[in-house]
């Protein structure tokens, strides 16, 4: 018997895509792009399979288009990411997402002496490496690797 | 300009500027008691104690005619009770002109000079930074050699944690420096300032034998081997004992070489060098207090 072919999640009218995510952080990406808190349709699916990355997971976000700078904020956790800009139902336009040079307020420095990790400071780190990241942090000028990588 | 700037960490100030305060510290070498932070109040706040660091500012601002405010211990301040450190640096910065802070948490001092409404000087914030130690080291190699370019430093003993020597070997990487590193396996300098080194052509060795290799130094910086940092305390037996400098390993070395030391000293410089004229770490010492006169100075803006 042939395997039925169709869509994981529907298509949308008006929106963005955001595909190749890694299934284990869709959540950090819906709370880096705070989609918690936005009022228009969002759908997604996760653990969908995926040859490069195992397991993946998708996001549909109806009539929601991100600015570059909005979008790479999660390219620490999504570094594959793909977007699709869609408008009545037509990909329009598509792109990837690219490590910014400064990361501010989203990763936790590693380092437990930090004066991040003591007091109410909003993180700051400049990229010094966007292959394997790489972050410097703007205090204690050590580094947090992609491995020890955590998002606040 | 230097004014109304803080000075956290060495990077923070260009090649010129690092000129402009070892310059002006010969001049406060020449003529220490001036009176010109006379209606000035600085503020030392030392959340750990270093009494090194502290009677050094203290000196250097009392000879300038400044007065001083502050605590010398975490323990009699505001900060037992539970207070954060941005609301202490925001009322000192109400009751003081300039800020010097030492704080165990690395990176405190960059916070602090951002929401302070006054200069900070980092007098150390953890393992991290520590630029007037930085400064008073170079200010005592340009004094001896009569130059910053062109030496061949040796830096000995703990090459792993000592944050000293990671600040002056990334100060003197400005000049063309040749580097010699001894230390033991377990304390060796760290990759990435090798590769500092590498990637800007600089020359670099590595010996872990303490011998008569000195005969070319300029200068020696030693440092202390502390056993703490030895997961093996068998280990530590092995290097304390071969790590340390005296007299009798002096007769080779170049009559321009010094040896240097941040202090304290326990035994890895035998008290019978101390008579040498090639030990200088005295004098380093001293050399502090004309180099911290400098930079506070410079951060307030005035001469």
């Amino acid at each position: 018997m042939k395997e039925p072919k169709q869509l994981s999640v529907s298509a949308i009218q008006n929106g963005t895509v955001i595909d190749h995510i890694p299934a284990r952080n869709l959540f950090k990406v819906i709370q880096i792009l705070g989609l918690d808190h936005i009022d228009t349709q969002i759908t997604f699916g996760t653990n969908l399979e995926s040859k490069k990355l195992g397991k993946k997971a998708i996001i549909k976000i109806s009539d929601k288009f991100f600015e570059d700078a909005d979008i790479n904020r999660i390219a620490l956790v999504a570094p594959d990411a793909k977007l699709n800009i869609i408008r009545d139902y037509e990909v329009v336009e598509k792109k990837v997402v690219e490590v910014p040079d400064n990361i501010i307020g989203i990763a936790r420095c590693m380092n437990p002496k930090c004066i991040t990790n003591f007091e109410p400071v909003t993180t700051r780190f400049r990229v010094v490496s966007k292959k394997n990241v790489s972050l410097k942090c703007h205090y204690c000028e050590k580094i947090t690797n992609q491995e020890n990588l955590q998002i606040i | 300009m230097m004014k109304n700037r803080s000075l956290v960490s060495i990077d923070d100030l260009s090649t010129d500027e690092v000129l402009k305060i070892l310059d002006e510290a010969s001049e406060f070498e020449k003529n220490p008691v001036q009176k010109l932070l006379e209606g000035k109040v600085i503020a030392t706040l030392f959340f750990e104690p270093s009494t090194r660091t502290r009677l050094s500012f203290e000196s250097a601002i009392n000879r300038l005619g400044g007065k001083i405010v502050g605590f010398s211990d975490a323990g009699v301040s505001s900060v037992s009770k539970g207070e954060t450190l941005h609301d202490t640096i925001r009322m000192v910065s109400n009751y003081s002109d300039l800020i010097v802070m030492r704080h165990p948490v690395e990176g405190s001092a960059r916070f602090a000079s951002e929401i302070a409404s006054v200069p900070i000087i980092n007098a150390g914030d953890g393992a991290n930074q520590h630029p007037t130690q930085t400064l008073l080291d170079m200010y005592s190699i340009r004094k001896t050699q009569g130059t910053l370019d062109n030496l061949n430093i040796f830096m000995v003993g703990d090459l792993k944690y000592g944050r000293t020597v990671h600040s002056l070997m990334m100060a003197m990487s400005r000049w063309n420096t040749t580097f010699n590193f001894i230390s033991p396996e377990e304390l060796k300098m760290p990759e990435e300032y090798k590769l500092y080194l590498e990637n800007l052509g600089l020359k670099y060795y590595e010996h872990r034998d303490f011998t008569d290799i000195i005969s070319r130094a300029d200068i020696i910086y030693m440092t202390r081997v502390q056993k703490e940092r030895f997961s093996d305390p068998i280990e530590y037996e092995k290097v304390k004992n071969v790590y340390v400098l005296k007299n009798s390993m002096l007769a080779n070395t170049k009559p321009n070489m010094r040896i240097l030391h941040p202090l304290p000293r326990v035994n890895e410089i035998h008290t019978d060098v101390d008579t040498n004229p090639k030990a200088y770490y005295f004098e380093q010492a001293l050399n502090g207090v004309y180099t911290r006169q400098a930079i506070l100075c410079s951060l307030l803006g005035i001469k």
